[in-house]
């Protein structure tokens, strides 16, 4: 398969995942799309690492998932705190930040 | 041959990413999200990328997979309510994406990459396997690497701080 043609798939994965995040309430769902995107752009990143021959893509894309996978921690640490001070799960709710 | 599998993968990866945002249930998002995770795993094989589609699998669909599902059973699968703070949002939100895959693919296909309508080069049997990758990564990136390292540290120990029970703090 071409090149175009992975790339064409990230950009339609990316997509999926911002809409994701854009109608989607709870905030585990939310990290779940932001996950989407995330992987989105690992798929980008060795396809063009294939695309140029060289493996320094597919390193990134390594580091990539590691932070991925920190903010996935961080991000369900934080909603644990929530629901143990019975807060609402919905970030729709949770605007006291909200200028 | 080849075909056959980057397009059942790539329907593999789409329908779980669509199912991730379209079931009610975070649960079931769960789910959905391992089919996309190793229909992207395929992709990575397909693209001579062992190492990533390995760490792929052992990673997402091995620890943070489990992350989720463990904390989805804590929490609880409520639903979402039908309020919307900004009127007509499930309906413009689709029509947003749509523009932005739009735009993210003429960006790519118009660049001067002539590369891009080609197989990539010729690699060697080595390629993006876990050798060469180890290499580069304790190499050429041991920093990143490192630094990579004392974040995800960090990341758990702020997990631990923010989840964990206050003294005299009863559950």
């Amino acid at each position: 398969m071409n090149i175009d043609w992975y790339i064409v798939l990230s950009a339609l994965l990316f997509a999926t995942g911002a809409v994701g995040i854009l109608i989607r309430r709870s905030p585990m769902v939310i990290l779940l799309c932001l996950e989407l995107m995330l992987n989105a752009g690992n798929l980008a990143l060795v396809a063009f690492s294939r695309m140029v021959g060289n493996q320094q893509g597919q390193v990134f894309a390594l580091v990539v998932m590691v932070i991925a996978a920190c903010e996935v921690v961080v991000g369900l640490g934080l909603i644990v705190a929530l629901f143990r001070r019975k807060l609402p799960l919905d970030v729709d709710e949770l605007r006291e930040l909200r200028g | 041959m080849e075909a056959a599998l980057f397009f059942g993968a790539a329907i593999g990866a789409l329908g779980g990413a669509i199912g991730v945002v379209a079931m009610r249930n975070p649960f079931y998002s769960v789910l959905a999200l391992i089919v996309h995770l190793f229909s992207l795993a395929v992709l990575f094989l397909l693209l001579t990328a062992a190492f990533v589609a390995a760490a792929q699998v052992v990673v997402y669909a091995g620890a943070v997979v489990v992350l989720y599902v463990f904390v989805v059973a804590y929490v609880g699968s409520g639903g979402e309510s039908a309020w919307e703070p900004i009127p007509g949002q499930r309906l413009l939100a689709p029509l947003l994406g749509a523009a932005l895959f739009i735009e993210l693919s003429i960006a790519a296909l118009s660049s001067s990459l002539l590369a891009l309508s080609t197989h990539g080069p010729h690699v060697n049997p080595g390629f993006g396997n876990p050798a060469a990758i180890g290499r580069l990564l304790l190499e050429r990136f041991l920093v990143p690497f490192e630094a990579s390292s004392i974040l995800l540290l960090l990341a758990a120990v702020g997990a631990v701080v923010l989840a964990g029970r206050k003294k005299g703090e009863t559950a």
